[in-house]
């Protein structure tokens, strides 16, 4: 990790953020002008979240050239696998007041918990399918995929495919996830209220450990021996296959990992924003989140963590402020930064000490 | 009731005359007279009794008053009101917060009036259906051929041996073969109930050959057993005659089920169709998806939506404007897009994907920045409008044959277009291998900007047909990309009609599945087996053929 400036900048950061919290939020009384609001630390554990979401992307797609447009998929089931548990926590104090249905399920008038709510009553089983669902998905679609050679813009088209039919399945009311409204009205996580503000800088903290942890690991993958394979895949398939590595099944290793970091992400999201629902599975969201990472610079992994707090820093600024440029904005982003910043917005600073 | 119905005796041509002296009467009877009596019997329709009111309507009906079937009409639209004021009977128009008011006798206009100053007539169900027999057999005589053929549609849902004589009677009068036919069937559901087995035999053949659940369910009651073991009728030979009707009837029934399933199937595929062939060409030409091509469409019907706007008189004749405008705006923004953004991006086709998907949310915004966010209402031209009737269970909207007949006609004008123009020559050599191509003195960015022109135009015109089934609004065209680019995939790339059979193909599947799985669920079923179809075939139902350069 010793010339990995970037890298390190992006612990340091992220553990005087920590700091900052702590002292800033919970030491200060909320008199003093320093104090920092529950709110903006809460708006910067969602950022938190989406940087994780971000560098699973920059993984597969900066790193082994898959682009998937289908990452806010793995990212919403790791977050209704979250929601799920915290529902299930609610117990008897929902509007009904039923002892295990929960709200929704007792409007529907149904009688029985679906067997796939069981269990998730429990915390540890609700984080086992937190990394088991978007994995197992990714396992069985990336097998599909890359077994077949699907690449490039195919992949793309099919991964937005996959994330479109599963927004439409999540927005029927007999699945069982609380159709259009998704999963809201949580109450508290191990009897601990949610709303409190210990509990939210809990999650802010808990959501930088994840991210770093998390940059960690992915710098550790591609560090690896695996990890120069994959480049070579990105940059030569056909040669890295004729050499007698099993391309599909480095693409396939690589993809699970990514969609569970994904996952991950989306379960530590959901208690901070109060709700999951599923327009988080539209293909607008997973579309964005690829410019995230083109913005910070692909390939660099902390590119991917400045591209999505630098977009979303921008998005809350311009959707408060001038809601109809937004979308302009959001536009010209697309076009400027792929045509004169393909390496991103990191390469400004990288490229006098060193070249790419 | 239970009057038996005999074709050879003299009560026809006696009722017929009958009701001559009817006529003349109504014709030479003093306006004064007629007038009194109209009055009298509203008065007791205004009344509480509803079995007088019941007698008060059969009166007026017999009154052969002009007056007489505005009025009862209004009476069953729960327009008809009395005034508190003075008693005299008026329709009312609602305008805001009051009501327009006309007297129902003479027809003048009073102005007008607080809801407060009025008392509605008020009916009960057995009277408003009652009302609508009344006012069907009323209709009978109307010069409109549709309107008669509603109101015997009325009759028949409700016959009565009355009413069956009053059939009857128009029956030699008329000249309408539909009017007919269906006159001659809700005959045979009335004698289907006459005591004599033939009269009864003659009309289940006479109702064998109409294939409407109203028949199918009066034909299924004369086959089902009562619960002490007898039947509803008692003829053995009846009843089997009712059987095989009834299995002619669910056959024809399911055949024209079949297909109006496979009608919507063609006419959703022929949407697709449309939809992909500009972003069949682009995909095949460049190899680069155009993420823009949704909000092509978009454009397209927007350009419906103003040409509308500019010649608001001239309706019928606005999609021969629309047509060519969308082509060139739509176009012209594919050319620009290709000579402003995708050229600088050869060779780095996700990077393409990213930067036109950002053209099109810009676009969006666009339009809901001029438009409004809100979805705008294209009108139909009336030669679009209304339906070609194959039989009383199956009828085709004109709207969706003449799509399904533009999507053919586009794609002989595109076939034509790549197979004898010379740019087409271009255009395929170009997608066949580009480097060749490039080496042989093909100028392929020019040919790569006519190319994007081209489809954009496609899709331009596309959107213009889309006007016409669906709203426009600033996301018409995101919804598209997904299947568009499935129809595609599907079809093959860079393959006319590769696209036209995976278009039309999907199309029917999801029809087909949509009556047993649901529509979000046939759609997603339809992706799913796409994905699998995929494994099988990874260049579609009909690969390129030649020597394709592998990347």
């Amino acid at each position: 990790m010793q010339r990995d400036r970037g890298g390190t900048a992006v612990l340091i950061l992220l553990a005087i953020g920590i700091l900052l919290v702590l002292i800033l939020n919970l030491a200060l009384p909320e008199s003093s002008a320093l104090h920092l609001s529950t709110y903006t630390v809460t708006l910067w554990g969602k950022y938190l979240c989406y940087a994780l979401l971000a560098l699973a992307v920059d993984l597969i797609w900066g790193y082994c050239g898959i682009m998937s447009l289908g990452h806010g998929a793995f990212f919403a089931l790791g977050g209704y696998a979250m929601g799920m548990y915290l529902m299930r926590q609610i117990g008897d104090r929902g509007v009904y007041g039923h002892s295990v249905l929960p709200d929704f399920m007792v409007f529907l008038n149904w009688k029985e918990l679906p067997w796939y709510w069981y269990g998730f009553d429990q915390f540890w089983f609700a984080m086992a399918m937190v990394v088991l669902v978007p994995g197992t998905l990714a396992l069985v679609f990336g097998w599909l995929a890359f077994r077949s050679r699907v690449t490039g813009v195919y992949l793309a088209i099919i991964t937005q495919a996959m994330t479109y039919a599963l927004m439409l399945a999540f927005f029927r009311n007999d699945m069982g996830f609380g159709g259009n409204n998704g999963l809201t009205d949580f109450k508290d996580i191990f009897g601990i209220n949610l709303q409190a503000d210990s509990t939210r800088v809990a999650f802010f903290i808990a959501s930088a450990l994840a991210l770093g942890l998390g940059y960690v690991t992915c710098r550790y993958v591609v560090n690896s021996k695996l990890g120069r394979v994959v480049v070579a895949i990105r940059d030569a398939e056909d040669r890295t296959r004729f050499l007698g590595y099993k391309v599909d099944r480095y693409k396939l290793w690589l993809f699970v990992l990514s969609a569970v970091l994904a996952g991950i992400a989306g379960a530590l999201y959901v208690p901070q924003v109060g709700i999951i629902n599923p327009s988080e599975f539209s293909p607008l969201n997973s579309i964005e989140i690829v410019i995230w990472v083109a913005v910070g610079g692909r390939g660099t992994l902390y590119g991917a963590i400045v591209g999505a707090i630098l977009v979303n820093y921008a998005k809350t600024f311009f959707t408060t402020a001038l809601p109809e440029v937004w979308l302009f904005a959001l536009g010209a982003l697309f076009v400027l930064v792929t045509l004169f910043l393909p390496q991103g917005v990191v390469a400004l600073f990288r490229r006098k000490q060193e070249p790419a | 009731m239970g009057l038996p119905f005999h074709f050879s005796t003299p009560p026809r041509w006696l009722i017929v005359l009958s009701l001559v002296p009817l006529w003349l009467a109504g014709a030479f009877d003093t306006v004064q007279a007629q007038t009194r009596d109209f009055a009298a019997y509203l008065e007791a329709l205004a009344g509480s009794d509803f079995k007088q009111k019941g007698e008060a309507m059969d009166r007026l009906a017999a009154l052969q008053d002009p007056r007489m079937l505005p009025m009862l009409q209004a009476l069953l639209d729960g327009r008809l009101y009395s005034r508190k004021s003075d008693k005299r009977f008026v329709t009312a128009e609602r305008t805001g917060r009051d009501f327009v008011i006309s007297d129902v006798l003479t027809d003048q206009v009073l102005g007008k009036v607080a809801k407060r100053k009025l008392a509605k007539i008020s009916l009960n169900n057995p009277l408003r259906t009652k009302l609508r027999g009344i006012i069907a057999r009323l209709h009978i005589h109307d010069k409109n051929p549709s309107v008669r053929l509603l109101a015997v549609a009325e009759i028949a849902r409700n016959i009565t041996p009355e009413s069956g004589l009053l059939l009857r009677e128009t029956l030699t009068a008329e000249q309408d073969p539909k009017v007919l036919e269906a006159m001659r069937v809700a005959l045979a559901l009335l004698e289907i109930q006459s005591a004599d087995k033939k009269t009864r035999l003659e009309a289940i053949v006479t109702l064998s050959g109409e294939p409407s659940t109203e028949v199918r369910n009066r034909l299924a009651t004369l086959v089902e057993q009562r619960p002490d073991g007898g039947y509803v009728e008692a003829e053995v030979e009846v009843r089997e005659a009712a059987a095989r009707a009834l299995k002619s009837i669910d056959l024809k029934m399911s055949l024209y089920g079949l297909l109006e399933t496979t009608f919507f199937g063609l006419s959703l595929g022929s949407v697709l169709v449309l939809a992909s062939f500009g972003l069949a060409i682009t995909f095949g030409v460049m190899g680069v998806i155009n993420m823009a091509h949704g909000e092509m469409l978009m454009l397209g019907a927007y350009t419906t939506y103003v040409v509308q706007l500019l010649m608001p008189n001239h309706v019928d004749l606005s999609l021969f404007v629309a047509i060519p405008a969308a082509f060139l705006l739509a176009g012209l923004a594919g050319m620009l897009i290709q000579l402003g953004v995708i050229r600088y991006l050869y060779g780095r086709p996700l990077e393409t994907l990213l930067a036109t998907f950002g053209i099109s949310l810009f676009l969006q915004q666009l339009v809901r920045s001029v438009f409004s966010p809100l979805n705008r209402s294209v009108s139909t031209p009336s030669w679009m409008s209304g339906s070609l009737e194959i039989s009383s269970a199956l009828s085709l909207t004109y709207n969706r044959i003449y799509i399904l007949a533009f999507g053919l006609l586009v794609f002989a004008a595109l076939l034509v277009i790549l197979k004898k123009t010379s740019l087409g020559l271009h255009v395929r050599a170009v997608s066949q291998n580009r480097a060749m191509a490039k080496a042989m003195g093909i100028r392929t960015t020019r040919v790569d900007a006519l190319t994007f022109g081209l489809g954009s135009g496609i899709a331009g015109v596309a959107g213009v047909a889309l006007s016409q089934l669906t709203n426009v609004g600033p996301n018409l065209g995101q919804s598209y990309i997904v299947d568009t680019f499935m129809v595609v995939v599907f079809g093959g790339v860079g393959n006319l009609w590769g696209t036209l059979i995976g278009g039309l193909s999907l199309g029917v599947a999801n029809k087909f599945l949509e009556p047993y799985a649901g529509a979000v669920l046939a759609k997603i079923l339809i992706l799913v087996l796409i994905i699998i179809f995929i494994q099988k075939r990874p260049r579609g139902l009909f690969p390129q053929k030649g020597r394709v350069a592998e990347s």
